[in-house]
């Protein structure tokens, strides 16, 4: 194998913390949107999805840092697919086993976080590069995220929808739920709607940050 | 055995569940090439092939590993058999009309990743269709991801041309659009069928 020019990551806060905020994969990358949509019309599904997904994100990722010497280039996709597939599996055995009104909520959904692109992704650009303790702390700061993402769009879905929040109801009789938003189309206008107030304060700092330098270059 | 007519799965497939727009499988090439229309056309022609390609083999594989009672190896097989097949098209695609292979990109390795690829295996053994069916599911899957592509498309080709809020641009304004449609197709959920 080549010796590439592989600068090792030293361990930070920000090594856990981008996966958070700055590359966040479902708002800023738009990775793995197909569980993100589908199974976020209650909060305890967002959970658990969550979860699942985190679980198999860095048990992977760890096992991938671990072997990254030892696989060769030119399989590294169907292996690192293989070694995914194979905590998917251990993953949905499990959920079948804790709760099965679970995983009749999730249905096929826990067994498509195979080609959740969030994981592929990581492993690919991240932990076949870089050390165990980074990797795992990365991984950790990605499933985060991607949970927070999941959670923010469950909520909402949920108190919109069926005017409740992990099952307990938060209005009165008089509450007429908005039942499209726990419905394919809410899905994807809840997810427009968190993209639209991430650009608009994007925008607000950008503009800040040019009046700041105007105001600084006409003072000088 | 399911004694579903071939014209009812082929109709739940493509429209009343659509693949795209009421399972969201597949989101992601959905938004990733449906810029172009001819592009989504191409994109949606290799994503049918591979979904036939599949869909046989999910048929065989699941005969197999029930045979030999290994069912907790069917996830990895399925995976497998596809990552194959679309290495199959990538080649073909590559050889024959490197134009296309350049305008799919990335996008085309990442069929792969095409959860709806996957979940039309997961989705036939699920319900338990015989070979034939299997196949018209597939063929009515695929069409109706094309359909979502190519209507995609055609609203994004119109949208360059009008002027949107500086804050609603790139994705959030795609994400809006996929809704409408979205709750467009909810309608067709007349035409009777369950979900799933």
């Amino acid at each position: 194998m080549a010796e590439l020019p592989n600068p090792q990551e030293n361990l930070s806060l920000d090594t856990f913390l981008r996966g958070i905020w700055t590359e966040n994969p479902v708002f800023a990358m738009l990775l793995g949107m197909c569980p993100v949509l589908a199974v976020t019309n209650s909060t305890m599904n967002a959970i658990a999805m969550g979860l699942a997904t985190t679980f198999v994100l860095v048990c992977s990722s760890l096992l991938i840092s671990l072997l990254r010497n030892w696989i060769p280039k030119q399989v590294r996709i169907a292996s690192y697919i293989i070694i995914i597939a194979t905590f998917v599996t251990i993953v949905d055995y499990g959920i079948q086993a804790i709760s099965l009104e679970l995983y009749a909520a999730l249905g096929a959904f826990i067994q498509l976080i195979v080609v959740n692109c969030v994981i592929l992704g990581r492993a690919e650009a991240y932990a076949s590069k870089q050390r165990l303790h980074t990797t795992l702390v990365n991984s950790l700061g990605m499933g985060a995220g991607f949970t927070i993402a999941l959670l923010a769009l469950g909520t909402v879905r949920e108190i919109l929808g069926s005017g409740s929040i992990l099952g307990v109801a938060l209005f009165g009789e008089g509450f007429q739920p908005w039942v499209v938003m726990i419905l394919p189309p809410g899905g994807f206008f809840v997810l427009g709607a968190w993209l639209l107030l991430f650009n608009w304060l994007r925008l607000r700092k950008e503009r800040r940050v040019m009046e700041q330098s105007g105001v600084a270059a006409n003072a000088g | 055995m399911q004694d579903e007519s071939l014209y009812f799965i082929f109709l739940n497939a493509a429209v009343v569940n659509n693949f795209v727009l009421a399972l969201f499988l597949g989101i992601c090439p959905f938004l990733g090439v449906s810029a172009k229309k001819d592009t989504a056309w191409n994109m949606g022609l290799a994503v049918i092939f591979v979904m036939l390609v599949s869909s046989m083999s999910a048929y065989g594989i699941n005969w197999l590993l029930t045979e030999l009672d290994l069912l907790f190896l069917r996830l990895i097989c399925y995976i497998a058999v596809i990552a194959s097949a679309v290495q199959l098209v990538e080649m073909f695609v590559k050889r024959y009309s490197p134009a296309l292979f350049r305008s799919l990109g990335i996008f085309l390795p990442l069929i792969t990743t095409n959860c709806a690829i996957l979940g039309l295996a997961l989705f036939q053994t699920a319900k338990e269709y015989d070979f034939v069916q299997s196949l018209v599911y597939a063929l009515g899957a695929g069409g109706g991801f094309m359909l979502a592509l190519m209507l995609m498309a055609g609203l994004r080709e119109k949208l360059e041309l009008a002027r949107v809020p500086s804050v609603s641009q790139g994705a959030a304004m795609s994400l809006m659009l996929a809704g409408l449609l979205s709750l467009a197709f909810m309608g067709f959920a007349g035409l009777g069928g369950s979900h799933g």
